[in-house]
């Protein structure tokens, strides 16, 4: 799977938490590349380890959490193996981040323009003037009108919506090749959400970076996103285009988080669910870590974990069903009789 | 001091995220009377202390052997003491040398303190055990029982009074900006400023030190008045500023030997400290109710 034309390559990256002596792994042996210039989604419930994923990339996991093993290569450079000064000199410079809370991830004391400010100065050592003006610009970039005013304002003094704006112009300052987007309209209503990730898109485009959107909002993928991996209790279970994934789920989890999407189209009773709870970090079943919740599950599944395999379209999945091995029903078609199994 | 037991507890609370601008600060400030009283009598006395001198009628150490022990009059409206000195020309003589004190001591403690608080704090772990461990130390002293084993190691002076006062209130602001930067360090922008390359001494004074800022400044104004009331109490002592300095401690104890046939020369120094002290403390008081108007009950 590896190639030039991945921006970062993640292999089999463990990061675990220890607390008070036992240890949870919360991303356990997830590979996983992002291709320059596209868009790769990470989908998964809230505790599935996607965003221990990226801020392993950014190596911003804090005490008791820890990155056990595995590579991440940047540009063909392991961002394991540097020293805190070297990453310092990535984070907002190569790779930036956004968070998901626009309302609480600005400094409330300084004004918009000094944070913007503030990342040029870090990494291209430009003075306060010159910084200030590049602020404005970028402010103009991301759309926010009247700039040159907006630059001297606090963020109490700004909607959500703007300050994820002001957010995006901070991490795109310094022209990153890499945005980890972590789920960046969540907080935000849903008129707002389409502006942003519009906006989000168009940037990418413009300056050919790549970006991983983190998200558990599936509408958000599919207007987004080129690939998408889908994660369950720290692993990732599928890898797909976004095209297959919406139309030929092989995942049992992935065709359970699809049918439970409501649908303006069908009238509907009441709306599908996946039964159960995501497994405790500590309490993990010993196969299949969905088996417990999956209406396929054979004997296999309960005994052995799968691999993520790959498949004849070249996408991967971490499933049973797809293998020589797999001992339940032959003829299984996971999307089309996951209705049915699961009332059963 | 009946307002610090209530600050220690209620200022380890994360400051209201919401810096709100100076004006309604000052506008929930002026709101209370007694704070502003504090503060106008604070302002009195820092212009007392630097043209006061230039207007008083006597010097700080003019002698009059002829009219010593004199109660209040037109002439000398404090009284005079024992060596004839002219009271109320000494204690505004003095007010420099009170604020110098409660203001440099407080000074150095903070620095101290506050780099102490946020390293323990933002680190945590070891270090943060080491430095909080070494300021229940300190803490266990009563403090001027420290401040007495400070001046007496180091000869008694004023200079090293301000150290001595300095040493016992390191750790006042080392709990309280240690507390608050446990909430701080917690909230996003500091995540956000980590992922764009800030090293921890940018994120360390420039993103939390000013947003730890108000319990320093509410602390800092409350310690000023224990910094006056115990550097008094150490020259009372004879540890402090020696004779003839005007300091008012000092005169309280000149004072001592004539408390029951002129009651005035150990009264108006005493009054004096009281008011300064009294006023540092409503205005702190007001100041913390003003920074944080949730957190007042």
């Amino acid at each position: 799977m590896t190639n030039d034309a991945d921006v970062l390559q993640i292999d089999n990256l463990q990061t675990s938490f220890f607390i008070d002596g036992s240890e949870i792994k919360a991303v356990d042996g997830v590979s996983l590349n992002i291709p320059k210039g596209k868009t790769v989604g990470i989908v998964g419930e809230s505790g599935s380890g996607k965003s221990i994923t990226s801020m392993s990339v950014m190596r911003l996991i804090r005490n008791p959490g820890r990155i056990k093993g595995g590579s991440i290569h940047f540009n063909g450079e392991d961002l394991l193996q540097k020293t805190e000064k070297n990453m310092q000199n990535i984070r907002g410079n190569k790779i930036s981040m956004i968070f998901q809370e626009p309302m609480t991830s600005l400094n409330p004391v300084y004004t918009v323009g000094q944070q913007i400010s503030e990342v040029l100065q870090i990494h291209q050592n430009l003075s306060k003037k010159e910084a200030l003006s590049k602020s404005v610009e970028m402010l103009e970039l991301v759309g926010i009108p009247s700039p040159n005013d907006r630059v001297k304002q606090y963020p109490h003094e700004l909607s959500g919506g703007m300050r994820q704006r002001v957010m995006i112009a901070i991490a795109l300052a310094c022209n990153p090749e890499l945005l980890i987007a972590d789920e960046p309209t969540t907080a935000l209503d849903v008129t707002i959400q389409a502006q942003i990730l519009e906006l989000m898109n168009g940037l990418r485009k413009e300056l050919g970076m790549s970006v991983i959107l983190i998200t558990h909002d599936l509408g958000v993928v599919a207007e987004t996103c080129d690939y998408v991996a889908v994660m369950y209790a720290g692993q990732i279970v599928e890898y797909a285009d976004v095209h297959t994934l919406f139309n030929n789920p092989k995942h049992p989890y992935t065709v359970g988080l699809m049918q439970s999407l409501p649908r303006h189209d069908m009238d509907q009773e009441e709306l599908n669910v996946i039964e159960g709870n995501v497994p405790k970090p500590g309490e993990m079943p010993e196969g299949c870590r969905f088996a417990p919740r999956c209406p396929f599950a054979s004997d296999i599944c309960t005994r052995e974990l799968p691999d993520l395999m790959e498949t004849e379209d070249g996408n991967q999945v971490r499933c049973w069903v797809y293998s020589e091995k797999w001992d339940g029903d032959p003829e299984v078609n996971v999307k089309d009789d996951y209705k049915t199994a699961r009332s059963q | 001091m009946l307002a610090e037991s209530t600050v220690q507890e209620s200022m380890t609370k994360p400051s209201n995220p919401h810096i709100e601008n100076a004006k309604n600060i000052f506008k929930r400030l002026k709101k209370n009377k007694a704070a502003m009283v504090g503060g106008f009598l604070i302002l009195l006395f820092i212009l007392t202390a630097f043209i006061g001198p230039f207007l008083v009628p006597y010097g700080a150490g003019e002698q009059n052997l002829v009219n010593k022990l004199q109660g209040p009059s037109a002439e000398h409206w404090f009284g005079t003491d024992h060596l004839g000195r002219d009271i109320f020309s000494r204690i505004i003589h003095g007010m420099s040398i009170t604020l110098y004190i409660g203001f440099f001591s407080v000074f150095i403690a903070a620095i101290f303190g506050v780099v102490i608080g946020i390293v323990s704090g933002y680190y945590g772990g070891k270090i943060d055990t080491l430095l909080m461990r070494l300021m229940d130390v300190l803490l266990a002293f009563p403090g001027i029982l420290l401040a007495l084993g400070v001046v007496t190691i180091l000869r008694p002076n004023l200079n090293n009074v301000i150290l001595a006062v300095a040493v016992f209130s390191v750790p006042a602001f080392a709990r309280i900006v240690r507390g608050s930067t446990l909430a701080v360090k917690e909230l996003e922008y500091i995540d956000a400023v980590r992922a764009l390359g800030a090293g921890d001494v940018r994120i360390i004074f420039r993103h939390i030190l000013p947003n730890v800022f108000s319990p320093i400044i509410v602390q800092a104004t409350l310690r000023i008045a224990t910094a006056i009331l115990t550097a008094a109490g150490l020259s009372f002592l004879g540890l402090g500023a020696q004779p003839p300095t005007p300091e008012w401690g000092a005169m309280l104890s000149d004072g001592r030997n004539y408390i029951f046939d002129a009651g005035h020369v150990a009264l108006f120094p005493g009054l004096a400290i009281v008011v300064v002290v009294l006023a540092f403390n409503i205005f702190g008081d007001g100041l913390r109710d003003a920074l944080d108007p949730k957190m007042k009950s």
